[in-house]
């Protein structure tokens, strides 16, 4: 083993990273929008659709991703009905089916930390403002959004971290991301462990970087918990 | 003081000595033999329901290692974790269906290729594809290169704009990676069950296998309007062919294996097995 | 083969195989789940310690593992260890693969990334423990060991629980991931299944229904427990 290997070995899985990081942000956005209706369903008060959403939440949180993945790319490609429907041109797609089954599983785990945080507002917050006459809107956005926000932020990032691991996934569905490359080149060169260490490290920094951002903007909205100043 | 400085001199005199002394276990006597494959790689080697690995290399191992005179054991091991367990030492031999190639030999041994199938290309008998190239017939590229480079010629023009499905890492990814990268795309699956199911979705229109592999695939009913199409490939990137995996320090084990496929190949069992399992003659 | 005869349990029926492999991914998923209790206590003990050194050590496990892909871990913890002991064997004479078995391997696996979890878990809970009511164990005399017993330790567990749970369900699906030691889990299970068979939806729905049912049953279980752990607490919303 030697330098030059290391040095390749570096910049091809540094190539794959804005794929990772692609797949990562949209299904993370996508997540946020199912998650916000599932939570919506939750809480809405109709006895139905609070069922509906427990059970997505159940179903996606209680089972692995890998076969989310493989059910959502390789399953539904085997009806003919999704075939010869008008989504199949998305669904043909290696990358939209990856981004659609990392959404809708990190979906699952949004919509409880949503959840949580709204919990987390106490009543009195939430009495106080409406004896203020607050509208529905103005409650919301200046009561319950901003200590929900603060509230759920811990979670979030947790949640954000773990979606950054769980693109590692992929390569189950033929998409070149970091863990992806990074096996290949281990299958190809038989080399065990330079590869995973040095993708590993690429992991860790996203991921370090991505913890520390969320930890200041944490910081910065609990201005009543910094020390005070002297 | 003094007696502590003198009992790390010693343990450290004890680990150098140990050192020095493990080179020499390596000459031992091979009694048991560990060797490991995926139990999940039809027909090569697969696993029945009740947890029994049967196959190809299954009857193989237990040929060649009544040949050698050695006990084998035999474990499954998922592929991700093949190498680095022959490394540690989980196991003596890897048989996977593991094809020889020079960049794999800087890290592992070989053993003599003890099977070399042909490569196949698989598509729906309706399609241009299948159309275009026909049914198949052996081209031998390593003996008659001017057949292969023929076949390949005939492979890129029916390719052209199509998308080529095969096993990542693999003698088949090579093959498409070097003739027809720039004509068709490529997709490279984790297995070839998963490439199979998106042939069948009709995300890629061609895929590219061993011939036991893709024959085995087309057994199965759900499979009937697949077929075999084109040149059926030996040689050239496909290289010499299967081999077992072995330890780099295990000089003495490869070469009674070598031996033992020898005398494998000569006496026609490796022949009787490749026809059991693969349906055709794959001795190289 | 149609699906009654492969998750049948007569000749050729893999419903015992792939029950086998639920009741192992149960097993494992529980060691995990404990051995990543103790390193999780440790590394929260060593963050609340104040001791500067100790304080950085556990941040910097919890930041590793938390920062990792599973499945590297899960690399590193099986392969990794098999290396270092099989080294040490021969250092002391012993010629020859000294295996860590899979089993242990993957519960270990697993542990090692639910402890860097479970450490902030415990770490919240006991800071979510009010500051009275230790000043006060304190003033009426508690030693620190009585103290530890009657007044942090039911309370840490009381409010740990629904992470716990939570990470829970994580632990059972991250055991999916050590297939690649070869312990005939859930996941390999299917994973084997589907290639043998070549029948892979059969296989991995039945995975995906054996794993939903795991998680439903035990998250009922441990809902009962957090109803049993918090009955003495006021509720403000259910």
């Amino acid at each position: 083993m030697d330098g030059a290997f290391v040095g390749t070995t570096f910049w091809r899985l540094m190539a794959a990273l804005p794929l990772t990081l692609e797949v990562w942000f949209l299904s993370v956005v996508l997540g946020g929008l199912i998650a916000a209706g599932v939570v919506w369903m939750r809480v809405g008060g109709s006895k139905p659709l609070e069922i509906l959403a427990r059970a997505y939440v159940a179903l996606f949180r209680g089972t692995p991703l890998l076969i989310q993945l493989f059910i959502v790319y390789y399953g539904l490609a085997s009806l003919p009905a999704v075939r010869h429907s008008l989504f199949w041109p998305i669904l043909r797609e290696p990358f939209n089916c990856g981004v659609l089954a990392l959404g809708l599983c990190t979906a699952g785990y949004q919509a409880e930390i949503f959840r949580g945080a709204l919990l987390a507002v106490p009543h009195g917050a939430v009495e106080a403002a409406r004896a203020c006459g607050m509208s529905r809107l103005l409650l919301f956005r200046r009561i319950v959004f901003p200590i929900a926000l603060r509230a759920g932020l811990p979670a979030y990032s947790t949640e954000m971290i773990s979606m950054v691991k769980a693109t590692a996934l992929v390569s189950l569905i033929t998409l070149w991301d970091v863990m992806s490359v990074a096996l290949k080149i281990r299958n190809d060169t038989l080399v065990t462990y330079l590869p995973l260490i040095l993708a590993g490290a690429i992991y860790f920094t996203v991921n370090y970087i991505l913890g520390a951002a969320f930890l200041s903007l944490e910081r910065r909205l609990s201005p009543h918990l910094r020390p005070r100043p002297s | 003081m003094g007696s502590r400085l003198w009992k790390s001199v010693a343990l450290g005199a004890s680990v150098a000595a140990a050192l020095a002394m493990a080179p020499a276990a390596f000459a031992k006597e091979w009694k048991t033999v560990v060797i490991g494959m995926e139990g999940g790689y039809d027909p090569w080697n697969l696993t029945d329901s009740s947890g029994k690995i049967v196959g190809f290399e299954v009857d193989l191992a237990n040929d060649l290692c009544k040949r050698a005179g050695v006990e084998c054991k035999i474990i499954a091991q998922d592929w991700d974790g093949m190498i680095p367990g022959l490394k540690a030492g989980k196991f003596d031999v890897i048989m996977d269906g593991m094809s020889i190639t020079e960049e794999r030999q800087k890290e592992i041994d070989f053993s003599k290729p003890y099977a070399a199938p042909p490569a196949a290309f698989m598509a729906a008998k309706d399609s241009d594809v299948a159309k275009a190239l026909g049914a198949g017939k052996v081209v031998n590229a390593a003996k008659d290169p001017k057949a292969g480079a023929a076949a390949v010629k005939a492979i890129q023009a029916a390719l052209k704009g199509k998308t080529i499905g095969v096993q990542s890492s693999t003698t088949h990814a090579n093959f498409a990676n070097k003739y027809l990268k720039d004509v068709a795309t490529i997709k490279e699956y984790k297995t070839t069950d998963d490439r199979d199911l998106d042939l069948k979705a009709g995300r890629i229109d061609v895929g590219l296998d061993d011939y036991p592999t893709i024959a085995s695939t087309l057994d199965k009913p759900d499979a009937k309007d697949f077929t075999i199409v084109g040149p059926e490939f030996i040689g050239d990137v496909f290289g010499v062919g299967e081999g077992m995996g072995l330890r780099k320090s295990d000089a003495d084990l490869t070469a009674k294996f070598n031996k033992a496929i020898a005398a494998a190949f000569a006496d026609g069992s490796i022949k009787k097995y490749s026809l059991k399992w693969f349906k055709i003659d794959t001795t190289p | 083969m149609d699906i009654f005869g492969i998750f049948g349990f007569g000749e050729g029926g893999w419903g015992l195989a792939l029950l086998a492999g639920a009741l192992m991914t149960l097993l494992v998923s529980a060691c995990g789940l404990l051995i990543g209790a103790v390193i999780g206590s440790l590394v929260a003990w060593a963050r609340l310690s104040g001791h500067r050194l100790a304080g950085a050590a556990g941040e910097a496990y919890a930041a590793l593992f938390r920062g990792l892909p599973e499945l590297l871990v899960v690399y590193f913890v099986y392969f990794g260890s098999s290396t270092l002991l099989t080294t040490v064997a021969g250092l002391v004479g012993y010629d020859g693969f000294v295996g860590v078995p899979s089993f242990v391997a993957g519960a270990l696996a697993v542990g090692v990334i639910s402890g860097s979890y479970q450490a902030e878990v415990f770490r919240a809970a006991f800071l979510a423990i009010a500051k009275g009511e230790l000043e006060a164990a304190v003033s009426v005399g508690m030693d620190r060991w009585l103290l530890f017993r009657r007044i942090i330790a039911p309370q840490v567990l009381r409010f740990a629980l629904p992470g716990l749970g939570n990470l829970w369900q994580v632990a059972l699906k991250d055991s999916s991931l050590i297939s690649v030691t070869g312990l005939t889990e859930l996941m390999r299970v299917s994973q084997v299944g589907a290639a043998s068979t070549h029948q892979p939806f059969a296989f991995y729905l039945g995975g995906l229904v054996l794993y939903l049912a795991m998680t439903l049953v035990t998250t009922r279980l441990f809902d009962l427990a957090e109803a049993r752990a918090t009955r003495g607490m006021r509720r403000i919303a259910g």
